[in-house]
């Protein structure tokens, strides 16, 4: 089959297609961004439209704001992606630095035990991690959240590393070891900051996994003061299932800081997926 | 090579396996050894061997809400690989076309539905094919199609297939992206050969392009799977733990869950929960083991 299509139409189907998919992937999120600024009427009344002077109305925000935990929700989130991420990129470059730097007889068996955690889900080790939660008195804490994710992300970020350390070449290493710099000091002086670019990369793409999780949140950390914006907004909407405007509120506050994020990031975050794709 | 005393590996290397190993790999062992237990009426635990699995794959009482949950299970991860890869697919192969304008907004649009929370999307989808609002039903009426439209979310028939493609609208960014990413991996000189041959872009692409990024179509498969058949949170989001109507919905993710915890009238247990994961253990790695021998050997028929 061969294109006899003038250049004109054949990109011309080719933003068809994709500009069709990209309505597709845009159209939910504008919905809820648009109904959460409009008053009750409106919202039923016209759920397509954008909000205008008359139906303009913040009561959804004011509700979720001063009458629920969602804002302490968010800071119960921060804390334990930020506390997990530190875990992840420090402990994972210091165990990547030395799986690829050093020579010693259970590297190999370490590395292929580490392999493991990638393709195999934390979530079927449940049962236990609860009981050990317990055991530990660490049920309803940030902290068993924490562990748990830090458990989680190492494999992927150890393995990500590692490539990347590899590259760093032999001489600056060596230069540093002549001059009689302890390894710490090479780990910490030399070897992190070259690899920054890829720690902030594999930093983002590990993020978005914790700040999304439901399943451990509700297990381990149902609790009202310990509750995550998702399992938070999910029980939310579960209580005011009928006031929409407050839905659609709480709704546009779980999207808003994804949205600046990607904003930010999104060239680290795709050339970590690349990334760990080409290798 | 380096002469570091093994004090110093050790120390870059503890903090990262110690807790891997408390709260990743210890964990995952242990409730495996816990599918072989019972826990009797006074509390204590006596190992059954493998009574547990016997329950669950032959009582009545189990068996029918196994074995749904496990056939629910292949029809969500069938309809992605019917849906997610291929969309992934085209969409990918759009993408790298070359000389296509705003291909990295697109590619970052596209993305962007990945990110968002799984409570986010289910409820958003959930609002959207609400007969109540009426949002979807307005939609088809601007195609004529109004009378199509059915609370597809809330029927026994159609619950299922509607969430897998929820999740299809979700993830599809995550095969575009591998997909792509092996796309322009690919020597230009190459496909430049192929064209100077006179092989249109069609041909171009399934002769060439294609037979290059069949590993990276075996990664997303196995991703895909293992996503799959780990699955829980979007049916929670949208139907609860006991994923309606009828357990329609009910995958082994929110199987195991209620086997652990209990709903309604019935008790959970930890050991027969256990038992469960176990055998969504066996599924994975059967996958995960599957995946490997066949990308093994094709990658050794590539040497020969």
């Amino acid at each position: 089959m061969r294109s006899l299509a003038p250049p004109a139409l054949r990109s011309a189907t080719i933003h068809t297609v994709l500009g069709g998919y990209t309505l597709l992937a845009l159209f939910p999120i504008v919905l809820v961004l648009i109904n959460a600024f409009k008053s009750r009427p409106a919202i039923f009344d016209n759920p397509l439209a954008l909000p205008t002077a008359e139906t303009w109305s913040l009561v959804g925000f004011e509700r979720v704001l001063s009458k629920s935990a969602v804002p302490m929700f968010f800071g119960n989130s921060l804390i334990v992606t930020v506390a997990s991420l530190v875990l992840i990129l420090l402990f994972g470059a210091m165990a990547a630095w030395a799986l690829t730097e050093y020579r010693f007889r259970a590297r190999r068996w370490l590395t292929l035990y580490l392999a493991f955690g990638i393709m195999v889900p934390i979530r079927l080790g449940t049962v236990s991690i609860l009981q050990l939660m317990v055991q530990l008195d660490l049920v309803n804490t940030l902290t068993a959240l924490v562990l748990v994710y830090t458990a989680q992300g190492l494999p992927l970020a150890v393995f990500i590393l590692s490539e990347f350390i590899a590259q760093i070449p032999q001489d600056l290493k060596d230069a540093a070891r002549c001059d009689g710099i302890g390894e710490f000091r090479i780990f910490f002086q030399v070897v992190l900051p070259l690899v920054r670019p890829a720690v902030a990369t594999v930093g983002v793409f590990t993020m978005v996994p914790i700040w999304n999780d439901l399943w451990f949140p509700l297990i381990l950390a149902p609790g009202d003061s310990t509750q995550t914006i998702t399992l938070g907004v999910q029980q939310f909407i579960g209580q005011y299932a009928t006031d929409w405007n407050a839905v659609l509120a709480a709704l546009t506050l779980a999207i808003i800081p994804v949205l600046v994020i990607y904003a930010l990031f999104s060239r680290q975050l795709i050339r970590g997926i690349t990334a760990g794709a080409v290798k | 090579m380096n002469r570091v005393s093994p004090w110093q590996v050790a120390a870059f290397l503890l903090p990262a396996l110690l807790i891997y190993t408390v709260f990743s790999a210890l964990p995952l062992i242990d409730t495996l050894r816990l599918g072989f237990y019972v826990t009797d009426d006074s509390g204590a635990r006596h190992f059954a061997g493998l009574a547990n699995f016997h329950t669950l794959l032959t009582d009545p009482q189990w068996s029918a809400g196994f074995w749904n949950a496990m056939a629910n299970n292949l029809k969500f991860f069938l309809i992605h690989m019917a849906a997610q890869n291929p969309i992934g697919l085209l969409l990918a192969a759009l993408l790298s076309l070359r000389g296509v304008k705003g291909a990295a907004a697109y590619r970052t649009v596209l993305f962007l539905p990945t990110l968002l929370s799984v409570v986010i999307i289910g409820f958003v989808w959930q609002l959207i094919l609400s007969p109540l609002w009426g949002v979807a039903e307005n939609l088809l009426g601007w195609f004529g199609l109004q009378d199509w439209f059915q609370p597809w979310l809330g029927e026994e028939g159609s619950a299922l297939t509607t969430l897998s493609l929820v999740s299809v609208w979700q993830f599809v960014g995550i095969p575009m992206m591998l997909i792509y990413a092996a796309l322009i991996a690919i020597p230009e000189e190459i496909v430049e050969a192929a064209v100077v041959d006179g092989a249109s872009p069609w041909r171009v692409f399934w002769s060439i392009r294609l037979p290059l990024i069949l590993p990276t179509l075996g990664l997303v498969t196995i991703l895909t799977f293992v996503a799959n058949f780990n699955a829980f949170d979007l049916v929670y989001a949208v139907k609860g733990a006991v994923a309606g109507p009828n357990y329609s919905t009910d995958i082994l993710g929110t199987f195991f869950y209620r086997t652990f915890f209990g709903y309604q009238s019935q008790v959970g247990s930890p050991t027969m929960g256990a038992a469960v994961a176990t055998l969504m253990f066996l599924v994975i790695l059967a996958g995960v083991g599957l995946y490997f021998y066949v990308v093994q050997r094709r990658l050794q028929r590539y040497t020969f």
